[in-house]
């Protein structure tokens, strides 16, 4: 064949289909009422879009500044593990209508979330949940055999740590408070953040570690 | 009102088929495990996912359940647990010494 390049493959291959798959039903059920509110103008499109663009500038950042005050500030700490809802509106988060619980990892225990029911997740501090805790996969490997998913996410505990899942089935939302790595005496809360992934908020990995940020973020 | 559970009680979640926006996996059912905490009462969700109010309130709990209880051939370590959210009218109270972890 001669399409103006050379190289040795022919183009027998079926082209990429143009259209999706039929919506399915909740799919044309969403559209619908989308459309409607729209044409009777009690949203915009444009508000739509912003609420998705605010969805999506929720992420890591916040929850690692919370973590991080949590690291350097022990009476921050102390009301977070017991009211979170109250002490994340410090940083401006609403958790309504669903409640905070915020669990520490310690030397002894690791704690990991999943929700097997659906994918409920503390969207309001971490955003929108990564595609792999809505799997199905993960969702029921995690409660099945956790130390194993945790191995694929190369997190590999001693045998005298337990492991404890939380199955987010119901009204609470979690945050797992991350072990503060050694070598960071002295760092400042905004530098103890650079080390505060999101993973390590959800609990399938550990923080990262001091010598895992770049030399720019340490600095 | 008040909850039937207090912190510490030994709780067996019942068996039972009931279709609907229901909040109690098939793996915790008739299963034994241990309150953790009583974390309040909310409208029933179970109502409210069909538009109903959800009154009376129902007390929701974290219960703590020894892995090795929830399935018989878990292959991590014996001390693993696993916590999870479940309200009251799936819970009756199991004999002292019935779950194993806690």
């Amino acid at each position: 064949m001669s399409g103006g390049h050379n190289h040795p493959h022919d183009h027998n291959q079926p082209p990429a289909p143009d259209e999706e798959r039929p919506p399915l039903a909740f799919e044309a059920l969403e559209v619908s009422i989308r459309e409607l509110l729209i044409e009777k103008g009690i949203i915009s499109a444009d508000d739509l879009r912003a609420t998705v663009e605010f969805m999506d500038t929720r992420g890591e950042a916040l929850g690692a500044r919370i973590v991080a005050r949590a690291w350097t500030d022990p009476a921050f700490k102390a009301r977070l593990l017991a009211h979170g809802d109250e002490t994340v509106r410090e940083f401006g988060v609403d958790m309504r209508p669903t409640e905070l619980c915020v669990i520490e990892n310690t030397a002894s225990v690791h704690n990991l979330v999943v929700c097997t029911l659906c994918s409920c997740y503390p969207r309001p501090i971490l955003g929108v949940p990564p595609a792999w805790y809505k799997r199905r996969d993960y969702r029921a490997r995690a409660v099945r055999e956790p130390r194993r998913v945790l191995a694929e996410f190369g997190t590999v505990l001693p045998a005298d740590v337990e492991v404890r899942v939380h199955d987010s089935n119901a009204d609470l939302r979690y945050l797992i408070l991350p072990r503060r790595p050694d070598g960071t005496e002295g760092w400042s809360a905004e530098r103890l953040a650079t080390l505060v992934s999101r993973d390590s908020m959800v609990g399938v990995a550990v923080c990262r570690q001091p010598g895992d940020v770049g030399q720019a973020a340490a600095e | 009102m008040s909850a039937r559970f207090a912190k510490g009680d030994p709780v067996l979640v019942d068996d039972r088929d009931q279709p609907g926006h229901v909040r109690t996996p098939v793996y915790v059912r008739g299963k034994t495990g241990t309150i953790e905490r009583i974390v309040g009462a909310f409208p029933n969700p179970e109502k409210l996912a069909y538009g109903q109010s959800g009154l009376p309130y129902r007390y929701l709990y974290r219960v703590n359940f020894r892995q090795t209880d929830l399935w018989p051939d878990y292959g991590g370590k014996p001390t693993d647990t696993l916590e999870i959210e479940i309200y009251e009218h799936w819970l009756s109270p199991a004999p002292a010494g019935a779950a194993k972890g806690g």
